[in-house]
């Protein structure tokens, strides 16, 4: 198939960035979209032009690296898909796509397509680990932890931390990424003794990194490749509000 | 090359505990802070070791070319780690675990390192679990386990279809509190191009800063690789894009000897190959193989009928279908290894009844009897994600149609030679995980890869990195400065080998050489290999590569952000490290798990050893460019194993 494309070019953090109109041609529909994108580089080294600049590892769909807005919407128009598994048997012949790189505050263009998020890391650092020293853990089957509860904790461990939520939200919050670590530590019983402890500074890492306020658009689940639902992020409210209100009384775990 | 084991003595059973209680030296917790280790590699043996190592008082830094850690190919992993917990009390053991890789792997493997594997596999599940590591549980509340290739036990533990991603993330969340807590500097988009030897010890490392271009030295007391496998010199594999073998071998080139480059695993369950314009294979969970019946059609009339659309599967009748790993591994079915899955797939197409259109290489992994037996339901619960993936992938329903799988490259046995320590014969330089060679000889059974990398990095490395730090002194912690003899040079020919990619500017694009080299590895060192095709590419390879310096095109600058320089210096050494693999596949005059000659085989097509020739590891040494490397050998001696042939009849 054939396509326009209109791709964000931006050469550094510093400087400006602008859209470039390219046309592809004999594009497979069995490629992926990444691939389609690979096709363009190759066209563009070719002319002697630079390639486009775009984040991407696993292209399995788990690593969380690929990070566009297509025509408007985080990973593309497929539910629960991230670019790399977006096939072009989704366009016709002679579509125009757009494709830019996540815009919020926090996640600063790099280059092109391709932003920062290291935003996201800091707020694990903060908290969102288990304390478990390498060694002295006890026997895996020691503690019974129910099946729903492991496999809700599951849901919420299946984030890839790919920043879509927040690419996707009108407020630039990261409350999907970071309620569903939160939420999954949170109900696990390894994760009680630091579940207030670690809320707080979560939420508080969140915030200084410039992310904004949830307002309940529901934009980030839309969007969220491992279908993150918004439940965590009413769990981690309560989290929160518990853990505030014993910080008060001097009771925070 | 001096080639010590350095196994300990005393019973199989009783070395590692008897090593690290006894022989391997301590630092004082107070003068841990002083020594400083450099960690490559933020996989699940990378995140883990440096974790480890920081939790102990050391001060790491820790590099990955991507933007986090988070994102090391580890993740990708899908079906599970094993343990021999025997949880499900069908008889497992440490000595089974031990048994079966070591048979799998096909006595290619130091026995006492496998040992300790399967011995610290049980303190791995412990410790992911005390992380968070949402396992996959049951009503009662008792983690769940199920079977994988090679096994007759379940001792598979899995979360869902994402293992890998969640031991990963488990690894990096104890990672970042280190770098929360300072104990770790954590540098991203910085990729390893060249090791700096002091004195003969490893000191040190030359990084490219991947966003602005900075050359930068980096000095320590020792450095720990952690850099994963190199099946992308094959340009298509299930890697991830950016795994590349540089480090390791920047590594060689400084001396460390290269072990058994020639064994790659080759996935029998990886979705088939469509068009040129494919940049990736992807692989589907070998945990199918549990409830997936594989089979191709038994006519060449039939299979071509389905491959032109005049035949859905469907409608083949039982009896004209070949259920041919069941038909000749009656007691593993289905669950045969995959070295033997993969090359029974092989054969079956090459027989002309291969059922993926237009080219003909793929077979079938058939759910319909499982759907009629446990209901749509069961197999939802089970594989639901990995349907849903190939559903994306194909455009095909699972449920409704069988699936098709081919085999693919997937995992490196092969890297870089280290002794029982997991040190390389570079003082000072230690490797874990897939870059080493040490645990899986010439085959990996599943879920047994993230059992290594987590096996080094929690519970070996911590240890032995350690009594090396112990054994310089601490009047030596932290006297390596970036100043020292080595680095200058290093830093050097880094930027020298940069510029002169910069400056050729010839007319083909790095990916364009990349995928003609692979061509190569596959046409002639893939799933079969003889002598006559080895040698071609020995040719063909030293050919592309003067091509490939004459001609390539790396636009761009190079004090940027460039993915075409990063490509086109990991294509420069894949285009030298492609030959030595097929140095080593031609050495190699037999067949063994994932390398077969097809010169040996059985009248039934199985691999032949030569256990009275090659009960060795081979590790090559780099003798200068343009001139053979040389060999050395480390045999193999079996205290508790006999060698036997490998049947899963």
């Amino acid at each position: 198939m054939d396509l326009h494309l209109r791709v964000w070019r931006q050469k550094n953090s510093d400087e400006p960035g602008k859209f470039a109109n390219y046309e592809l041609k004999g594009v497979s529909e069995d490629s992926s979209f990444l691939e389609m994108l690979d096709i363009l580089n190759e066209q563009l080294i070719e002319q002697g032009d630079e390639p486009v600049a775009f984040d991407h590892d696993c292209r399995e769909g788990i690593c969380g690296m690929c990070s566009l807005v297509i025509n408007g919407m985080a990973h593309g128009p497929e539910r629960a898909t991230t670019v790399c598994q977006l096939h072009m048997r989704h366009y016709s012949d002679g579509d125009t796509i757009t494709i830019e790189p996540w815009r919020a505050k926090p996640f600063p263009v790099v280059k092109d397509l391709i932003v920062d998020r290291t935003a996201f890391d800091h707020i694990i650092q903060a908290g969102g680990f288990i304390t478990a020293r390498t060694g002295s853990a006890q026997d895996a089957n020691q503690q019974l932890i129910s099946k729903p509860i492991a496999d809700k904790a599951m849901d919420a461990a299946a984030c890839i931390g790919c920043g879509a939520c927040v690419a996707a939200c009108p407020n630039g919050a990261a409350m999907l990424f970071t309620s569903a670590k939160c939420s999954q530590l949170n109900l696990l019983p390894q994760g009680q003794p630091e579940k207030d402890r670690r809320t707080l500074a979560m939420v508080k890492a969140m915030d200084a990194e410039g992310f904004g306020n949830c307002t309940n658009y529901g934009e980030c689940q839309a969007v969220c490749p491992k279908e993150i639902t918004l439940d965590f992020i009413a769990k981690m409210n309560r989290d929160y509000a518990g853990a505030r209100i014993r910080h008060f009384f001097g009771k925070a775990i | 090359m001096k080639l010590d084991s350095k196994t300990p003595e005393g019973p199989l059973s009783e070395k590692w505990t008897n090593h690290k209680g006894h022989n391997l030296k301590l630092v004082n917790p107070a003068n841990r802070r002083k020594y400083h280790v450099i960690v490559v590699g933020s996989g699940l043996a990378g995140a883990s070791a440096a974790a480890s190592l920081g939790e102990q008082g050391y001060q790491v830094s820790c590099f990955c070319y991507q933007d986090s850690p988070r994102r090391a190919h580890s993740i990708a992993a899908q079906g599970g780690i094993n343990a021999a917990k025997n949880y499900q009390n069908d008889g497992d053991s440490v000595f089974r675990l031990f048994y079966d890789t070591i048979k799998g792997g096909d006595y290619r493997a130091r026995e006492a390192n496998v040992y300790r594997l399967a011995e610290v596999s049980n303190n791995i599940i412990d410790q992911m679990v005390a992380q968070g590591v949402p396992f996959a549980r049951e009503y009662g509340g008792m983690l769940d386990n199920r079977s994988f290739g090679g096994a007759q036990v379940s001792r598979t533990f899995y979360a869902r279809g994402q293992t890998g991603q969640q031991l990963l993330l488990g690894a990096y969340q104890q990672l970042s509190k280190q770098i929360g807590l300072g104990q770790v500097k954590m540098y991203n988009r910085h990729e390893m191009l060249d090791l700096v030897l002091v004195d003969g010890h490893a000191k040190g490392i030359i990084t490219r800063n991947m966003v602005n271009g900075k050359i930068d030295r980096w000095a320590a007391d020792c450095v720990v690789l952690c850099t994963g496998g190199y099946g992308n010199v094959f340009f298509l594999s299930t890697n991830a894009q950016g795994c590349n073998v540089t480090a390791a071998y920047r590594a060689y080139k400084r001396g460390a000897g290269f072990a058994n480059p020639c064994y790659t695993q080759i996935h029998p369950t990886c979705i088939p190959v469509h068009g040129d314009q494919q940049s990736k294979l992807t692989l589907m969970s070998e945990s199918l193989r549990n409830d997936g019946r594989i089979w191709v059609p038994k006519s060449k009339d039939a299979a071509e009928k389905v491959r032109t659309g005049q035949l859905d599967p469907n409608a083949i009748p039982e009896e004209e279908r070949d259920y041919y790993l069941e038909r000749k591994y009656p007691s593993f079915g289905n669950l045969a290894p995959r070295d033997i899955s993969s090359r029974s797939a092989k054969e079956a197409c090459d027989d002309g009844r291969g059922i993926a259109p237009g080219s003909g290489l793929g077979v079938f992994l058939d759910f319909r009897d499982a759907i009629n037996r446990l209901g749509e339901n069961v197999i939802a619960e089970r594989y639901g994600n990995l349907f849903d993936m190939y559903n994306r992938i194909t455009a095909a329903n699972p449920y409704k149609t069988p699936m098709m799988i081919y085999p693919a490259v997937h995992y490196t046995m092969g890297g870089l030679w280290v002794d029982y320590n997991l040190e390389s014969n570079i003082p000072g330089l230690f490797v874990g995980g897939e870059a080493n060679f040490s645990d899986h000889g010439a085959n990996r059974l599943g879920a047994s890869a993230l059992m290594q990398g987590l096996a080094d990095g929690y519970f070996v490395l911590p240890y032995t990195v350690g009594d090396y730090l112990g054994r310089c002194g601490i009047h030596s912690a932290g006297t390596i400065k970036s100043d020292a003899s080595g680095f200058a040079e290093a830093e050097q020919e880094v930027t020298d080998r940069i510029q002169r990619l910069m400056s050729i500017k010839g007319k083909e694009s790095p990916r364009s050489f990349h995928q003609r080299l692979g061509h190569i590895m596959w046409d002639h060192c893939g799933m079969a290999r003889d002598k006559a095709g080895l040698e071609k590419a020995i040719e063909l390879i030293p050919q592309l590569r003067e091509e490939f310096w004459a001609n390539v095109k790396v636009v761009g600058g190079e004090a940027e952000l460039n993915q075409e320089l990063e490509r086109a210096g990991r294509v420069a050494d894949f285009l030298e490290f492609g030959e030595l693999m097929c140095r080593d596949a031609l050495m190699r005059d037999e067949s063994c798990g994932g390398h077969f000659r097809t010169e040996h085989q059985s009248e039934e097509g199985e691999a032949v050893r030569d256990d009275d020739k090659f009960a060795f590891v081979g590790v090559w040494e780099y003798q200068g460019d343009n001139k053979a490397p040389a060999l050395h050998k480390e045999e193999l001696v079996y205290e508790e194993v006999k060698f036997t042939t490998r049947s899963y009849k």
